[in-house]
């Protein structure tokens, strides 16, 4: 149903619905969005939270983004790890973030972990799993550090340490035999790293770098490569190919120069100004 | 039969030194039977600009011009030139308003951005590709994006022969030869291809000559 | 109506494998990680088999599938051993290969081979198959998930397609050894970097013609020999790691 007006409201927007159904009824199928097959954990230590991530992107068995970024930010001390259909998780947690920082202006406060929660698990609710973002969601505010898992459909769960993704089962092995109350902030963030590796070399759907971040009243560390344990090696071979080896129609060639024109005044030296 | 298959297409982006490069092939189709040779799916956004759209042909034309409403806006608005960055955002921001209804497009923009040490006398600045999936997710990657119908021919092909910091000319021959090559395989894409190389100071458009069938 | 579920005989064990036939050698190739769905069943399964000292066998797609075949195989070239006196030719293999795929037509092995050796007359060759046995000889082929990564670069490495030769000159018809073999490690790295079911490790044989020497291959690291006779042709296996993520 087209508008007549160019300024739309915001949120979801039908109108390609019919035409989708008919496409449908005709036999095609609808493409596959980018999911970030993935590990992403989070655990309590002594002083904070730890979460981390593996950053590969599949589409169906292809990597589509070797080193995507899976941990969103919400506010200064409240983190969230994304897994699922990518495009859900970036873009719910964008929004729930732009909301909580407009709710701290409002209460005047910093923002509430179990607030961030609440926000998402109401949204995710409302579209009955249709927004197949399942969340890490993890931080230290007033009250102390929280760690929450969200699931598309809704649903939460608060626990001292949680996996999800397609490498939750491997990362979730690492976590119960070595996980003990009150890690060190060391301690912590090799088991997380440990528990990510796991994923990454046991699931397919998972691969890459380590990304971890340490949550702490004081401060966040946001440290994006912790462990890179699967860089490219060198090629056998340089695969450049000589100039001209390609054919093209020489005369379809367009050079559109961005610079038209150029010219140089040069001004002769300005008297001071006279400011008595 | 996938959406994306119906009328096929291919779109390739690549980062060379202070250069980038974005190429497609010209098919359009209906299934097997091929229509057009001469069907442009990579548009200029602005100068610096260039955005490449393979998928469902009516998609690629509707969102043609909503993106040029859009930015035709910002610009008017903001009195400046879009950037890259931004308008990639905006690429994702639109996709993802149709979440649950999609257009089936994958788009790929390709730019150079101003680097922030960059005035007005001596502009410098940075290559910058990106892609989206047909919701909206962005890739920023640094070596290149491919998508359309030969995407996994593509990405097999690209994958083996880029390498970093190529000059204009050697970038040019790089992705010709990824394209044409992974479309060869492709029953969807072909029938012609074109590539553009963006240089801070000029836009070279090359026609490949290549198989057509 | 109630719904039940249907045994299904078939999986996917993933892998990747290709071959390129020289002037006067050959070279199989496949990857060793063996897969279902998301997760690893191991890494190290191996994909290619030495028939003869003459032929080379790769198989992928159903991994139980693949490996009887392999064992079917070897054990009527070994019947034909007895009867004939001698090692059965590389395209007799292929033709043979042929009928056993096509006696399970309505029930086939989910297999796609790769025949690759030295033919009776001393050049390399490549034989390549459907599931149910169509086949036909070839310079290079890949098969597996990864095909429609790799073949594209080989048709551009292998056969110079779309590559204008400089002006007077014209492409090889042939490569030498040591360019193939780089050329068939960076398709396997490239793989394993888009493709999640390929990695692990790489498993190349190398099927020399009697004249060719062996010199080609002292320059590459870990090229071991594996042939049963001194005299005739030669085969070995070069071992690489891939990607495990």
């Amino acid at each position: 149903m087209a508008t007549a007006s160019v300024y739309k409201g915001s949120g979801f927007d039908f109108s390609n619905h019919v035409r989708n159904e008919f496409l449908g009824s005709r036999g095609v199928k609808l493409p596959k969005a980018t999911s970030t097959g993935t590990t992403i954990v989070g655990c309590l230590f002594k002083d904070g939270i730890v979460l981390g991530a593996d950053t590969r992107a599949t589409e169906g068995p292809i990597v589509a983004d070797k080193n995507c970024e899976k941990i969103h930010f919400i506010s200064e001390s409240i983190r969230c790890c994304g897994a699922g259909t990518a495009a859900d998780t970036e873009f719910t947690t964008a929004m729930i973030s732009s909301s909580i920082e407009l709710h701290a202006l409002s209460t005047g406060r910093k923002p509430r972990v179990v607030t961030a929660m609440t926000m998402l698990k109401q949204y995710l609710f409302r579209y009955q799993g249709h927004v197949g973002a399942a969340l890490v969601l993890g931080g230290v505010d007033s009250t102390g550090a929280h760690l929450f898992t969200v699931a598309p459909h809704g649903s939460t769960d608060k626990l001292p340490y949680v996996t999800m993704g397609s490498g939750s089962l491997a990362a979730m092995a690492v976590f119960e035999s070595q996980w003990r109350p009150n890690l060190e902030r060391d301690e912590a963030t090799k088991l997380v790293a440990a528990a990510i590796s796991a994923g990454i070399f046991n699931d397919l759907g998972s691969g890459s770098n380590v990304d971890v971040c340490v949550i702490t009243k004081d401060k966040t560390d946001m440290i994006r490569g912790f462990e890179l344990p699967n860089e490219r090696g060198r090629k056998e071979r340089k695969y450049t190919f000589e100039r001209g080896t390609t054919d093209f129609h020489v005369n379809s060639e367009r050079i559109r120069r961005l610079v038209a024109e150029e010219s140089i005044t040069p001004f002769e030296s300005p008297e001071a100004m006279d400011t008595t | 039969m996938s959406i994306m298959e119906l009328n096929g297409g291919s779109v390739i982006a690549m980062v060379g030194k202070d250069c980038v490069a974005i190429a497609s092939d010209l098919r359009l189709g209906n299934q097997a039977l091929s229509i057009s040779s001469n069907f442009q799916k990579i548009f200029p956004v602005t100068d610096r600009i260039y955005i490449g759209l393979p998928g469902l042909a009516s998609d690629v034309a509707t969102l043609r011009e909503r993106f040029r409403l859009r930015v035709n806006m910002y610009t008017i608005k903001e009195e400046r030139e879009l950037e890259p960055e931004t308008f990639a955002h905006l690429v994702s921001s639109t996709l993802y308003e149709k979440r649950f209804s999609p257009y089936f497009v994958e788009p790929v923009v390709a730019g150079l951005s101003k680097l922030p040490t960059s005035t007005p006398e001596s502009p410098k600045f940075k290559p910058f590709i990106c892609g989206t999936d047909l919701i909206g997710c962005l890739n920023f990657a640094k070596d290149f994006i491919v998508c359309g119908t030969a995407s996994e021919k593509l990405f097999g092909v690209a994958e083996g022969l880029w390498e970093p910091d190529l000059e204009p000319e050697d970038l040019f021959e790089t992705i010709s030869q990824t394209l044409l090559n992974a479309v060869d395989r492709d029953a969807f894409s072909g029938w012609g291809a074109v590539v553009h190389v963006l240089t801070p100071d000029k836009v070279i458009t090359r026609t490949l000559r290549g198989r057509m069938d | 109506m109630p719904q039940q579920r249907q045994f299904n005989p078939y999986s996917e064990n993933g892998g990747t494998i290709l071959a390129i036939a020289g002037a006067d050698f050959a070279v199989v190739a496949g990857d060793t990680r063996q897969s279902e769905g998301y997760s690893i069943q191991t890494r190290y399964a191996p994909k290619v088999f030495r028939l003869t000292d003459k032929a080379v066998l790769a198989v992928n797609g159903f991994a139980a599938d693949g490996n009887i075949l392999v064992k079917t195989v070897k054990q009527r070239l070994e019947w034909y051993r007895h009867a004939h006196a001698k090692d059965m030719p590389l395209r007799a293999i292929a033709r043979l290969i042929q009928t056993i795929l096509y006696a399970k037509r309505f029930f086939p092995y989910y297999v796609y081979n790769i025949l690759g050796g030295i033919e009776e007359d001393g050049t390399g060759a490549v034989y390549s198959f459907d599931p149910v046995g169509s086949y036909e000889r070839e310079a290079c082929r890949a098969a597996g998930a990864a095909q429609a990564l790799v073949q594209p670069f080989l048709d551009n490495q292998i056969y110079f397609k779309n590559q204008k030769p400089k002006p007077g000159q014209s492409h090889p018809t042939h490569l030498p050894l040591d360019h193939v073999l780089s050329l068939v490690i960076d398709s396997f790295t490239s793989a394993t970097e888009r493709h999640i079911e390929v990695g692990d490790g790489l498993e190349i044989y190398v099927v020399l013609a009697r004249g060719h020497s062996a010199q080609g291959l002292s320059n590459i690291p870990g090229a071991q020999e594996i042939s049963q006779t001194d005299e005739g042709e030669r085969v070995f296996v070069v071992r690489r790691d891939l990607k495990k993520d």
